[in-house]
């Protein structure tokens, strides 16, 4: 680590001092704030491990299909594989809070709108947290973005209800959801209730018949589930991405260029250009193990599922959704308490969206200062401008027209995607194919291709111009 | 976003304010239009950036000559490879 700047390092005290002292006088307030304390410091760590790792997912594929980079890619599969296998033990054990997803042709579409997103903003939704703990304007605009288009897109109505299929509606309406959630009408509520909830759920350990136990968990959900797609992710990473040039310093150096010997060393060579990445992954991994066994263990402790429980308990009834819940998903997530903030905005502000599933039903609309979920994202930039300030890399970073525009477009695209595909590029992918949940990769694939047309566009955009500069140099 | 010719076979981009991916997509356009053996002096304000630009420099070959720091701006020069 280098000389750090004396200001950069006061910095990192008032943070670790401010969240610290928040955790100790809220606990002082009451013991349930513990809850939101384990969030809080869970966040702070992934913050930390993000910046440190640059962990992108935009990143990831963009850099792969735009300038031949697989260093990112590779690191984000292996830490796949490094938190799989910390959390089937959590699975097995009988102390998962995770939940899987329906799974259907909408992952792969909710992946593709989100995959284009992140490629025109610059950073996936969690890249955006982290980035913005670096001082980074531009990944706070994207922040907003995504909040705003989500709380939105939630509770869309109006014209868009003419593009429901009759069958969704009448599927939606069959549900007999409690009265105060207006099913019928809206999107969203439409496609949630009509659609995606007729959807199977699927996990690697059913899909094989192997149960719920270490078996199930290990041979199915990460064996089959994580390490064999990992690694004919990984292969196909390296025959067309990395190994031309690897082959190319080996003949430069006069070393062996043939032979399943070069081959396998290419390979290594791959993994470990992804380092500084696997390093934040493996304690990415164990963190987001932890995490799980942690809120289990909070929810053992006290009795409860859901801390909307607690709210309760604690006398604070307003944002409880109809069953009495908040969003708790008890492990690393990102979207949803980004919708929420806002949608608390728009509530505050006179917006009748309680009426909703992803509201009014499911998540609620508690204050921002007690969502579980949004003490652990605001943690999450606090520890990544720590890492930042730490590595004299913290920097206020304005934004300018064009990257604002790209901004707002790309965020509001990975907002309705993330809606669509009840998470983001953590909460639907990364999480999901981490506990072996089928919907994870369908995610993935359409994240991928999306990634893949965002960047064709910005290779046509910056052609352009960069040929009216070059224009002018003779060249 | 600037590009510019400093002197014969020596260029200068300048991408500072732009994030990702705009420096290493702006850096490999402007590689691969010059010619092998000239010289690009990259200046950039984006860390993250930077990783990527050096993992693809070392795919390709184009070796760095210097790499300094003036606060968060970053100046990289980079001579392109000449083929074997």
């Amino acid at each position: 680590m280098e000389n750090i700047e004396r200001k950069n390092l006061v910095w990192v005290f008032v943070i670790i001092g401010f969240l610290s002292l928040l955790s100790i006088t809220t606990y002082q307030m009451h013991e349930y704030y513990i809850y939101l304390t384990a969030y809080l410091w869970f966040g702070f760590v992934y913050g930390m491990c993000l910046q440190y790792g640059r962990f992108c997912f935009s990143s990831a594929f963009r850099d792969l299909f735009a300038v031949g980079v697989p260093r990112m890619a590779v690191g984000i599969v292996i830490a796949m594989v490094l938190f799989g296998t910390v959390s089937a033990f959590v699975t097995a054990t009988g102390n998962s809070t995770f939940h899987p997803a329906p799974y259907g042709i909408h992952s792969v579409i909710a992946g593709f709108i989100f995959g284009v997103g992140m490629v025109l903003t610059g950073g996936c939704a969690s890249g955006s947290l982290y980035k913005a703990g670096e001082g980074n304007a531009t990944a706070m605009l994207v922040i907003l973005s995504i909040s705003v288009s989500q709380s939105i897109f939630a509770d869309i109505g109006g014209w868009t209800n003419n593009l429901v299929p009759y069958a969704w509606h009448q599927s939606a309406i069959a549900k007999g959801l409690p009265a105060a959630i207006n099913v019928g009408d809206g999107w969203m509520d439409q496609f949630l209730a009509g659609y995606v909830w007729d959807q199977p759920v699927l996990l690697f350990s059913q899909w094989l018949g192997l149960g719920k136990g270490f078996v199930g968990a290990y041979v199915g959900d990460v064996f089959v589930g994580i390490v064999l797609p990992a690694s004919v992710l990984l292969i196909t990473v390296y025959f067309i991405w990395y190994r031309k040039g690897y082959l190319r310093k080996q003949t430069e150096a006069r070393r062996p260029t043939s032979g399943l010997r070069v081959e396998l060393a290419g390979y290594w060579s791959m993994i470990m250009a992804s380092k500084r990445t696997a390093i934040a992954g493996l304690v990415l991994g164990i963190a987001a193990g932890l995490h799980m066994y942690v809120m289990k263990g909070m929810q053992l402790k006290f009795g409860v599922t859901n801390f909307g429980t607690l709210m309760k308990e604690m006398g604070i009834t307003f944002g409880l959704s109809a069953k009495g819940t908040v969003f708790d998903p008890g492990y690393w997530y990102v979207t949803t308490q980004e919708a929420q903030w806002v949608g608390w905005v728009f509530n505050k502000l006179g917006a009748n969206n309680m009426d909703n599933i992803y509201f009014g039903l499911e998540n609620g609309l508690p204050n921002p200062l007690i969502n579980p979920a949004d003490w652990m994202s605001l943690a999450l930039i606090g520890g990544a401008a720590v890492m930042a300030l730490l590595h004299n890399e913290f920097k206020w970073k304005g934004t300018t027209r064009e990257l604002a525009m790209w901004a707002i477009i790309g965020g509001a695209l990975m907002g309705i995607g993330s809606r669509l595909g009840l998470g983001c590029n953590v909460g639907a992918f990364f999480v999901r194919v981490s506990q072996g949940d089928m919907s994870g990769w369908l995610f993935g694939i359409g994240m991928i291709g999306g990634a893949y047309i965002g960047v064709k566009f910005f290779n046509w955009w910056t052609e352009r111009k960069m040929a009216k500069e070059m224009a002018a140099c003779d060249i | 976003m600037k590009f510019e010719k400093k002197a014969e076979g020596r260029f200068l981009l300048d991408v500072c304010g732009y994030v990702c991916p705009h420096p290493q997509l702006y850096t490999k356009k402007a590689l691969e239009k010059m010619k092998e053996g000239e010289v690009l002096e990259i200046v950039f304000d984006n860390p993250s950036s930077g990783e990527s630009i050096a993992a693809m420099l070392d795919t390709v070959g184009d070796e760095v000559m210097e790499r300094t720091k003036d606060g968060g701006k970053l100046t990289w020069t980079v001579r392109k490879r000449r083929a074997a």
